[in-house]
């Protein structure tokens, strides 16, 4: 039986706005464990391969009171909903964590989970920064083998280099999948409105990415079957850690703002890298990581600028949006230098500081009002 | 009697000496190089290549009070305030470069070490990109286990290996590998003369107060590959020996009533002001994480050593290392209790405070301050609730002594 686009639609948004209920339903059906997934990017492969369900924890709209006991206010928001989760016990069905230390923040977080959340069983790991020198291509293999083994003992069984390259193959669908959804979404950009794409999008990370990607490959097929659709708002590309919360989004729907790409760490920089080349499974995903860009990430040659601007080239779009996560460190470094840029390739650029318990939503709302009805005007 | 050189004139001719050294370099084409504070300079050091410390820098700018203006650039160039301050006031400087605290020559290229942070790596990216420059980075992945893992200490050999090509690019000259060997013994042996210097303030009372120790810092890391600075910390060990041997304590005028330790980095622009809300209730700052940072010893010609001991500063380590080390300190230095700076500019710190305080004290049962401040962010301190916070430390270290005397009383009044 075939779904309609709206039913498709619901349920991710379901599945995004009711993570818990959602992963305990992907535990039932499946029968699997679930191991959660810190930001920014973690071995899911293996976490798959093994059996088991890569969960992503990327905060949520939550009351910070547990988590003071650890950091100060000035903590980016995302790791301070997560601290206050796991310490509720939001995270108590997963059979483990896995924190990778990309920033100054998740080092931190990191150890003081050992103590915060001291039933959780956790799986630090570091991602080099220099993983574009073979050391660090050997160095991320090794580290990725350890947390195999790490993985193996969750699961309790031992993960084949078969295994392996199923998962990839299936990860390597999901991606081909994702890349080709962003990019329809300029056809159909009022059913796939601001909102609805990061549902659609986040969807992913409470679900199994099999059966996930059969949803959006259908839901594509679908939409291909309409005509394309018309359009006489903004198109932008939008920049950050991610695009939440959801009065944010509803304020770009509001004022007609559709996001042609994007450039967020939570929805196109998880799955813009497709697998590398390699003799095993594990060099394979090292030399991925070789390849990926990201503010988290080394890159003296600091390409972001560029990237947006073929973006915004690329996909037609009239501006860039900067949802700038709060007291993230390594993207206020980068904004200063893609700013630059995108105003010598004058690109207009709408600048939003967001948070994810924000209270100030309101003043968000006036500000890409304000950003729409300045364009309307050019 | 001959007149000698103290240690503190030698340490400000040499630093005076090392900035107009590095702006001669630049002017007859030599190379220079902008560098982290605890990265290898063992490498640079052997090529001959002058090397400039922005964060002494900006700290020798926060010290004049003169950050605002290099702040206020940056920000109006779109870095958050919320940024690391040390990087806001050298990428404002970088523009502006005229500073009456001292200037600094541009870099050929950078050098860059982010066993004290990852925020350097972004700072360094962008120096690299404004100024078009190539970038060494040295990656010394986060230890959550309480050791460096071998398999860090291979990938950081590989950099090194990798670094050494760059640099043999970058200059046009091969690396001389037997001078390497010598270079390292040096720093090495200069580290463990820092070390037993600073350790000398276990006296008591100390003859150190812990504000010199924020001076020489300037001299360890500019000076650590090389024998003026092995010189200098084995005079400053002499006079501090002197100073043990007839009994004098940190200052003429006070007596030196308890002992704390100062976790994190100094408020340069308040560093008179914090000091004497010290001294005025008779707390000498005696030590703080400072000098096992600069710490780095291994063997010369001992590559894995080095990459040992540069993985292995105290802010790349777990929190349990953190928080054994203070409680080492404690003992060590028979503290009375500890300040915790919660500085804006250092999240990696920042963060795992609460937790070590609530450790330390359980371990050591030696009271604790935090307070809010910056290292050069001139705004983000507040003097009021900095007094109010020694204020509250003193009273609960006076509480701890006359709990221990009554203690001691009572044991007398049994045993007698």
């Amino acid at each position: 039986m075939m779904n309609s686009i709206e039913q498709m639609i619901a349920g991710f948004e379901e599945q995004s706005k009711y993570p818990a209920k959602a992963v305990a339903k992907v535990m039932k059906e499946t029968g699997k464990k679930a191991v959660g997934c810190f930001p920014y990017y973690t071995p899911e492969e293996i976490v798959y391969a093994a059996g088991m369900l890569p969960i992503g924890l990327w905060g949520g709209q939550t009351e910070i009171k547990a988590a003071d006991k650890y950091l100060q206010s000035f903590c980016c928001s995302i790791m301070r909903a997560n601290v206050e989760m796991g310490m509720k016990g939001t995270y108590d069905s997963l059979s483990a964590v896995i924190i990778p230390t990309y920033c100054d923040t998740l080092k931190c977080i990191c150890e003081n989970w050992k103590t915060a959340v001291p039933n959780n069983y956790l799986i630090p790991m570091v991602y080099p920064q220099n993983i574009r020198i073979e050391a660090g291509v050997t160095y991320m293999m090794a580290e990725f083998k350890r947390v195999q083994a790490e993985l193996e003992k969750v699961s309790g069984r031992a993960i084949t280099e078969k295994d392996l390259l199923d998962s990839i193959e299936v990860y390597e669908s999901y991606r081909k999948t994702m890349q080709e959804f962003v990019k329809i979404v300029n056809q159909y950009p009022n059913t796939l409105n601001a909102r609805t794409r990061h549902f659609i999008i986040k969807a992913a990370y409470f679900s199994d990415k099999k059966s996930y990607t059969a949803k959006v490959a259908e839901l594509i097929a679908e939409l291909k079957k309409l005509p394309e659709e018309k359009f006489d708002g903004l198109k932008v590309v939008i920049t950050g850690i991610l695009a939440e919360p959801d009065a944010l989004l509803d304020s770009f729907v509001e004022n007609n703002i559709a996001f042609a790409a994007d450039d967020l760490a939570q929805e196109s920089r998880q799955f813009r890298t497709c697998i590398g080349a390699g003799k095993t499974a594990i060099e394979m995903l090292a030399r991925r990581m070789s390849e990926q860009s990201c503010s988290l990430l080394y890159d003296d040659k600091k390409t972001r600028g560029q990237l947006l601007i073929n973006l915004v080239k690329e996909n037609t779009a009239d501006g860039v949006v900067v949802s700038m996560m709060k007291f993230c460190d390594p993207e206020e470094f980068d904004y200063p230098i893609f700013k630059k840029e995108l105003e010598a390739a004058k690109i207009p650029m709408l600048y939003l500081e967001i948070e994810q318990q924000m209270d100030a939503a309101e003043q968000i709302r006036t500000r890409i009002q304000s950003f729409a009805e300045m364009m309307a005007k050019h | 009697m001959d007149q000698k050189v103290s240690s503190k004139d030698l340490l400000g001719q040499m630093l005076a000496k090392h900035y107009d050294d590095a702006i001669e370099a630049k002017k007859a084409g030599e190379l220079v190089a902008w560098s982290t504070s605890i990265a290898p300079q063992e490498l640079l050091e052997t090529m001959g290549i002058k090397v400039v410390y922005p964060e002494n820098h900006a700290a020798a700018i926060g010290a004049r009070k003169c950050a605002q203006e290099f702040i206020d650039y940056s920000e109006s160039g779109g870095y958050s305030t919320d940024l690391c301050s040390y990087a806001r006031v050298n990428l404002g400087y970088m523009n502006i470069q005229e500073s009456t605290a001292g200037n600094i020559p541009l870099p050929d290229f950078i050098f860059c070490c982010n066993n004290i942070c990852n925020t350097v790596i972004k700072w360094y990216e962008n120096i690299a990109k404004e100024l078009n420059i190539p970038m060494i980075l040295f990656d010394m992945p986060f230890n959550h286990t309480y050791e460096v893992p071998d398999h860090s200490v291979k990938y950081i050999r590989g950099q090194f290996d990798h670094a050494i090509v760059q640099l043999e690019e970058i200059s046009g000259r091969k690396f001389d590998h037997d001078k390497f060997k010598e270079v390292m013994k040096i720093s090495s042996e200069t580290a463990k003369w820092w070390k037993k210097a600073t350790a000398l303030a276990a006296a008591k009372p100390s003859p150190l107060n812990g504000f010199d120790l924020f001076n020489y810092m300037a001299a360890i890391v500019c000076m650590r590959g090389k024998q003026e600075g092995l010189d200098i910390f084995k005079l400053w060990a002499e006079e501090l020996q002197g100073k043990i041997d007839r009994g004098e304590g940190p200052w003429k005028d006070t007596e030196e009533q308890y002992r704390v330790m100062w976790d994190g980095i100094a408020c340069w622009p308040y560093l008179a002001d914090t000091y004497k809300v010290l001294k005025k209730n008779g707390i000498n700052m005696v030590t703080s994480t400072y000098p096992d940072s600069w710490t780095i010893v291994y063997d010369s010609d001992d590559l894995d050593g080095m990459a040992r001991a540069y993985s292995s500063n105290y802010v790349n380590r777990n929190l349990e290392y953190g928080a054994d080390n203070i409680v080492q300190i404690v003992k060590d230095f028979s503290l009375d209790g500890v300040v915790f700076h919660s500085n804006r500019s250092c999240k990696l710190m920042d963060f795992r405070t609460f937790e070590v305080q609530r450790k330390v004290h359980a371990r050591t049962g030696v009271p604790s301050v935090i307070f809010d401040g910056d290292q050069t962010d001139p705004r983000a301190f507040s003097l009021a609730q900095y007094e109010t916070r020694i204020q509250a430390l003193k009273e609960m270290m006076e509480e701890n002594k006359r709990e221990e005397m009554m203690e001691e009383n009572k044991k007398e009044r049994i045993d007698g």
